[in-house]
């Protein structure tokens, strides 16, 4: 085998440079795992909370309405915009347009900054709202 | 592309989808990649509605938002949604699991496990709107929500 590391390695999958579209991808698969397990943990927490009465339903708004319930609400918020602006960019892709280096970036960029955007504004109006 | 899509277009006469759809030994080889998106454009429909309601609701006022809920109004797309997100968490974390889980023991054991929590999510998710819906309709029959 000796012989063979003299030869060129191709591809050189250690050598690359992050960029948007590369962050994007990732960040979707991350986004989305992160929403399957925690989001939906949330989800079914509150609705059973909800059907189960006033002490359950008591419990989980004393814990959502807390900081560390705040800061997960948040965070699950951003990786729901950031899965939804990211799974249209998808969408677009599949019908075989958006591939071009530029627009591809620039695509990439926008799901990032429209996520920060709207969860942004989801919550300074839930903010807005309760003061 | 646009371009290579016409020339596949007329070669075939159909889409590059039309093409490939219905293959595979049981005919949905595509299956997964469709169903993917028709839930995606369900979810993006249905928390859109969840979230324009939420922040008009008060969220701390359990007799409120069971009134809420229990209306038909909620409760069919609270149970759409819930459908069509764990059905779109299904296929999405099959191929997360597929993508990185390559021995053959733990890949089947982490699929059984997906499949038995997305239908076991679904299922309780389902029976608290049903249990709200049908609690809240017998207690205040003849008021409207």
């Amino acid at each position: 085998m000796a012989h063979e590391t003299d030869r060129p390695l191709s591809p050189h999958l250690s050598v690359y440079k992050w960029g948007p579209h590369m962050a994007v991808s990732i960040f979707h698969r991350a986004t989305g795992d992160g929403l399957a397990i925690v989001g939906t943990l949330a989800l079914l927490w509150w609705l059973g909370a909800m059907a189960s009465g006033a002490d359950a339903y008591g419990a989980f708004i004393d814990c959502a309405g807390g900081i560390v319930g705040k800061v997960i609400l948040i965070g699950l918020s951003w990786a729901f915009f950031q899965h939804l602006f990211s799974g249209l960019r998808h969408l677009v892709l599949d019908t075989g347009a958006g591939y071009e280096l530029k627009t591809n970036k620039m695509f990439s960029i926008l799901v990032f900054v429209a996520a920060i955007v709207a969860t942004a504004a989801l919550w300074g109006f839930i903010f807005m709202e309760t003061i | 592309m646009s371009q290579r899509s016409g020339i596949a277009k007329v070669a075939s006469g159909g889409t590059e989808l039309g093409r490939v759809r219905g293959l595979g030994s049981a005919r949905e080889g595509t299956g997964h990649f469709i169903h993917q998106r028709l839930t995606a454009v369900g979810n993006l429909a249905l928390f859109l509605w969840l979230i324009v309601s939420l922040v008009r609701l008060p969220l701390a006022d359990l007799a409120t938002m069971r009134e809420w809920l229990g209306s038909p109004l909620a409760a069919v797309p609270m149970i759409l949604l819930i459908i069509s997100v764990f059905w779109h968490i299904r296929l999405g974390l099959q191929t997360l699991i597929e993508d990185y889980v390559h021995s053959d023991a733990p890949r089947i054991l982490a699929l059984v496990i997906v499949n038995f929590y997305c239908l076991a999510g679904a299922a309780f998710g389902i029976f608290s709107v049903a249990k709200i819906a049908f609690t809240a309709t017998a207690a205040m029959t003849g008021v409207p929500a």
